[in-house]
C-alpha cells in the first residue's frame, strides 16, 4: 500500500501493534536530554528502581538555563546552578553522556543532535522540548514529549502513541531576494494558524523546499510546533547526505553505504494521499515580521499593524486587540516604522553557522544604529568556534555587537539574557508569547536577514532598505548549500 | 503504581468550577527538581484564607477531591497531579474534566472520577452537613458511595484496568519486554550509538565575557 514518508518510519519503528484504543509501541533510536525537564524523570526512576535501559541511545546537553558569558565561573542564579548540578549527578549515576559548559558539542540540544551526525534519515527522536520537530528536517519522526514521557522512554526505549494525521505542505517555485526559510514558516503559520496543524505531522515538500540548506530545512521544522503540529519532516536526499557524510556518528563504509540505500527509499509514495493538503507559491513570499504576540499574527512586512476592527471572527479580534495592547502598537503603524531597542541573533531556530554567516555579511563594514543592542548567541559552542575560525565574531564586534557563548538565552530567558519590561526586540527566535523573552518584554519574530537590517537601522528592515543586493564579497546573500 | 480497586477516605468538597492547573499549583513551584514533596504548592494561593476548605479541621485529611466542574483546566503541567497526590489524594471526583490533566492522572495513578453534576451536588451537600464524612470510591463495582447515597462514576475501560492491575505506562510497557529485546536484536547497525562518543579534536572554548571586559584566555573551564 503507498504510504507517506512518516508512516514509514512509523511503521518502521512498531515493536508491538495496539489494538482496540490501545495505542502502538514505538521504538525510539535517539533520546535527547537536558536539563529542565529531566530531574523528575530521573527521580521516577530512583523511585521505582529503574535503570536506564539504553544509554548508548541516549545524549544529554545544557542548554536552556546556562549562561552566555563568563561560563568559567559558578552559575549566579541558585535555581538554574540547581538543575544544572542536577543533570550532572544524573548522568553520573545512570552513565549518560553529557556535554557539559565549555566542551565544544555542549549548545542547544537540537543543534547537537545534527552536528555530531547522531540525528539522521529514519530515525524515531524525542526529547522533553517541543522543538525537537528540528530534527524532522532530516527525515526523522521527531517530536517533543512531557516528563512522564520522559522517564518511559529512558526506562523503556519506546513510547505508547496514537498515531498522527498526515499534511502535505508543497512550496513551490523559487524565493526573491531576501527572503528566507524563516520567512517560509512564518508565512505557512500565518496561512494555516497556531492550531492548524494539531493532530498532523506536517511534511514539507515542493522545488522551495528541496533547494534549501539543511540549516534551512532545521529552521522551517523547527516551527512545525508553532502551527501547532507534533511534528515536520522533508523527506532525506543528496543535501542531506553531504551534511552527515563525514560527521563523528555518521555511518561509515558498508554502513555508509546500506544506511543511504535505506535513506534513498525515505520518500512519499506517489499514490500515497495526506489527510490535508497546503499549497504556497515561494515566488510570494516576502520577508516577514509579528505584529502580535503569537506566531500566527505575523504579516510581511511591507505592510501594517493591523486595525482589529477590521477582523471578522470575534476571537480573531480579540486576541488581536489583547496583542496590540500588550505590544504597544498602534494599528495603520508600517511595521518598518517600528523601532526596536535589542536584537537577538540565535536560538535553535536561526543560530546556526549558516544564519551567522548571512548576519555577517549585512555586518560586515556597517556599525549598529547607536539605540540598539545586539547579542549574537550561536546555538553550540561547535557553531562558536566555526564561526570564529571564519573570523565572523570580529565582523560581529566590529559591529557593536555581543558575541556569547552557546545556549539557548534570550529565546526563553531562563538565563541572564532577558528584555526589560516593555523593552522592544527583534528575535530570530520561535515563540512571540507574552513574557517569553522577559517579563514585559516585547518580541517581534524576524529571519536573521531581517533581524541584521534592523539592527543597522533601528527600526524593523530588511536587506532590501540597506539597498544590498548581494553580499561585499560579491556572493549571494541567501546561501542555499550547507558548507 | 499501586493497586486501586476501592478507596475509602474522607470527601472534601471544593465548590469551585475550573480549577485550573495555575490554581492546583502555581508556577513557582516549577523550577524544583525532584518529584515529590509538592503538597505544599497544593492550592497554594488559598491555603492562606482559613476558610478554604482544607484549612478546617475535619478536611484536612481529606483523600477524596470532590470538585466542580472542568477540574485541571490549563497548562500540561504533571505537577499537579503530583501535589494532589503528595497531599494524600487518592481520587477527584468532578462532572468534567480537562483531557491532559486525566491523562497525567491516569499515568500517575490518581483516579480521575466523573459523575453526574446532580450526583456531585448530592455529595457536597452530605460533605457540607457531616464534615468528616468518609467517601467510597469502588472502581470495581464502578460506584461511589458516600452516607447513604450510592451513584455510578465514569471512567474509560483502559484507564479503569490499567489502575486496578496497578500498572504505570512503564510497568506496562515492561510487560512486553521480550517484543522489545527482540525489535532491538533486529536493528540496523548504521542506526547511530551515542556511546561510544565520538569526537572531533578537542578544542577550547574561550568564555564571552560583557561588553568591555577584555577576554582573558586560558582560564580553566569547570570540569564536567
Ligand atoms: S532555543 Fe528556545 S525554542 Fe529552542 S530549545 Fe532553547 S528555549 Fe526551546
Amino acid at each position: 500500500m503507498a504510504r507517506t514518508l512518516a508512516e514509514k518510519v512509523w511503521d518502521a519503528h512498531v515493536v508491538r501493534r495496539g489494538t482496540d484504543g490501545v495505542p502502538d509501541l514505538l521504538y525510539i533510536d535517539l533520546h535527547l536530554v537536558h536539563e529542565v525537564t529531566s530531574p523528575q524523570a530521573f527521580d521516577g526512576l530512583r523511585l521505582a528502581g529503574r535503570r536506564v535501559r539504553r544509554p548508548d541511545l541516549t545524549l544529554a546537553t545544557e542548554d536552556h538555563n546556562t549562561p552566555t558569558l563568563d561560563i568559567d565561573l559558578p552559575i549566579a542564579d541558585p535555581t538554574s546552578r540547581t538543575q544544572i548540578e542536577t543533570l550532572r549527578r544524573n548522568a553520573e549515576e545512570f552513565g549518560i553522556r553529557l556535554h557539559s559548559l565549555g566542551d565544544a558539542d555542549q549548545g542547544i540540544v537540537h543543534q547537537v543532535g545534527p552536528q555530531l551526525g547522531l540525528t539522521m534519515p529514519g530515525l524515531t527522536v524525542v526529547c522533553g522540548d517541543s522543538h525537537t520537530s528540528t530534527h524532522g528536517a532530516f527525515g526523522a519522526l521527531a517530536f517533543g514529549i512531557g516528563t512522564s514521557e520522559v522517564e518511559h522512554v529512558l526506562a523503556t526505549q519506546t513510547l505508547p502513541l496514537q498515531p498522527f494525521k498526515t499534511m502535505a505542505i508543497t512550496v513551490d517555485g523559487t524565493l526573491p531576494h531576501g527572503a528566507t526559510a524563516k520567512d517560509i514558516i512564518l508565512a505557512i503559520i500565518a496561512k494555516i494558524g497556531t492550531g492548524g496543524g494539531q493532530g498532523y505531522v506536517l511534511e514539507y515538500r515542493g522545488e522551495a523546499i528541496r533547494s534549501l540548506s539543511m540549516e534551512a530545512r532545521m529552521t522551517i521544522c523547527n516551527m512545525s510546533i508553532e502551527a501547532g503540529a507534533r511534528a515536520g519532516m522533508i523527506a532525506p536526499d543528496e543535501t542531506t547526505f553531504a551534511y552527515l557524510k563525514g560527521r563523528p556518528h555518521a555511518p561509515e563504509g558498508a554502513d555508509w553505504d546500506a544506511a543511504v540505500e535505506y535513506w534513498q527509499t525515505l520518500r512519499t509514495d506517489d499514490d500515497a494521499v495526506f489527510d490535508a493538503e497546503v499549497v504556497l507559491d515561494a515566488a510570494d513570499i516576502e520577508p516577514f515580521v509579528t505584529w502580535g504576540t503569537n506566531p500566527g499574527q505575523g504579516l510581511p512586512l511591507s505592510g501594517r499593524v493591523p486595525n482589529p476592527a477590521e477582523i471578522g471572527d470575534d476571537n480573531q479580534r480579540v486576541a488581536a486587540e489583547r496583542a496590540l495592547e500588550y505590544m504597544g502598537l498602534t494599528p495603520g503603524t508600517p511595521l518598518r516604522d517600528i523601532a526596536v531597542d535589542t536584537v537577538f541573533i540565535g536560538s535553535c531556530t536561526n543560530g546556526r553557522i549558516e544564519d551567522l554567516r548571512q548576519v555577517a555579511k549585512v555586518f560586515q563594514g556597517r556599525r549598529k544604529a547607536d539605540s540598539v543592542r545586539v547579542l549574537v548567541v550561536p546555538s553550540s559552542a561547535r557553531v562558536r568556534l566555526q564561526a570564529e575560525a571564519e573570523g565572523l565574531d570580529r565582523i560581529f564586534t566590529d559591529f557593536g555587537a555581543e558575541w556569547r557563548n552557546a545556549g539557548c538565552s534570550m529565546c526563553l530567558g531562563m538565563n541572564p539574557d532577558q528584555l526589560a519590561p516593555g523593552e522592544r526586540a527583534a528575535s530570530t527566535s520561535n515563540r512571540n508569547f507574552e513574557g517569553r523573552q522577559g517579563k514585559g518584554g516585547r518580541t517581534h519574530l524576524v529571519s536573521p536577514l531581517v533581524a541584521a537590517a534592523t539592527a543597522v537601522r533601528g527600526t524593523l528592515s530588511s536587506v532590501g532598505d540597506l539597498g544590498i543586493e548581494d553580499a561585499p564579497d560579491g556572493s549571494p546573500l541567501t546561501t542555499t548549500v550547507s558548507a | 503504581m499501586e493497586k486501586f480497586t476501592q478507596h475509602t477516605g474522607v470527601g472534601v468538597p471544593l465548590r469551585r468550577s475550573n480549577v485550573d492547573t495555575d490554581q492546583i499549583i502555581p508556577a513557582v513551584y516549577l523550577k524544583r527538581v525532584t518529584r515529590t514533596g509538592f503538597e505544599d504548592g497544593l492550592f497554594s494561593a488559598w491555603r492562606n484564607d482559613p476558610a478554604f476548605v482544607l484549612n478546617q479541621a475535619p478536611y484536612a485529611t481529606g483523600s477524596v477531591l470532590v470538585a466542580g466542574p472542568d477540574f485541571g483546566t490549563g497548562s500540561s503541567r504533571e505537577h499537579a497531579v503530583w501535589a494532589l497526590k503528595d497531599y494524600g489524594f487518592k481520587a477527584v471526583l468532578s462532572s468534567r474534566f480537562a483531557d491532559i490533566f486525566r491523562g497525567n492522572s491516569g499515568k500517575q495513578g490518581l483516579l480521575a472520577a466523573q459523575l453526574a453534576q446532580e450526583d456531585i451536588e448530592l455529595i457536597w451537600k452530605i460533605l457540607e452537613t457531616t464534615p468528616g464524612t468518609e467517601v467510597t470510591v469502588d472502581l470495581v463495582n464502578k460506584q461511589v458511595r458516600c452516607a447513604d447515597v450510592t451513584v455510578p462514576l465514569q471512567v474509560d475501560d483502559y484507564t479503569r484496568w490499567r489502575l486496578m492491575e496497578g500498572l504505570d505506562d512503564i510497568g506496562l510497557t515492561l510487560q512486553h519486554e521480550g517484543d522489545i529485546a527482540e525489535f532491538e536484536e533486529h536493528r540496523a547497525s548504521w542506526r547511530p550509538r551515542t556511546l561510544p562518543a565520538k569526537h572531533l579534536p578537542k578544542v577550547e572554548v574561550k568564555a564571552a565575557r560583557a561588553a568591555g571586559v577584555p577576554v582573558e584566555i586560558g582560564r580553566p573551564l569547570p570540569q564536567n
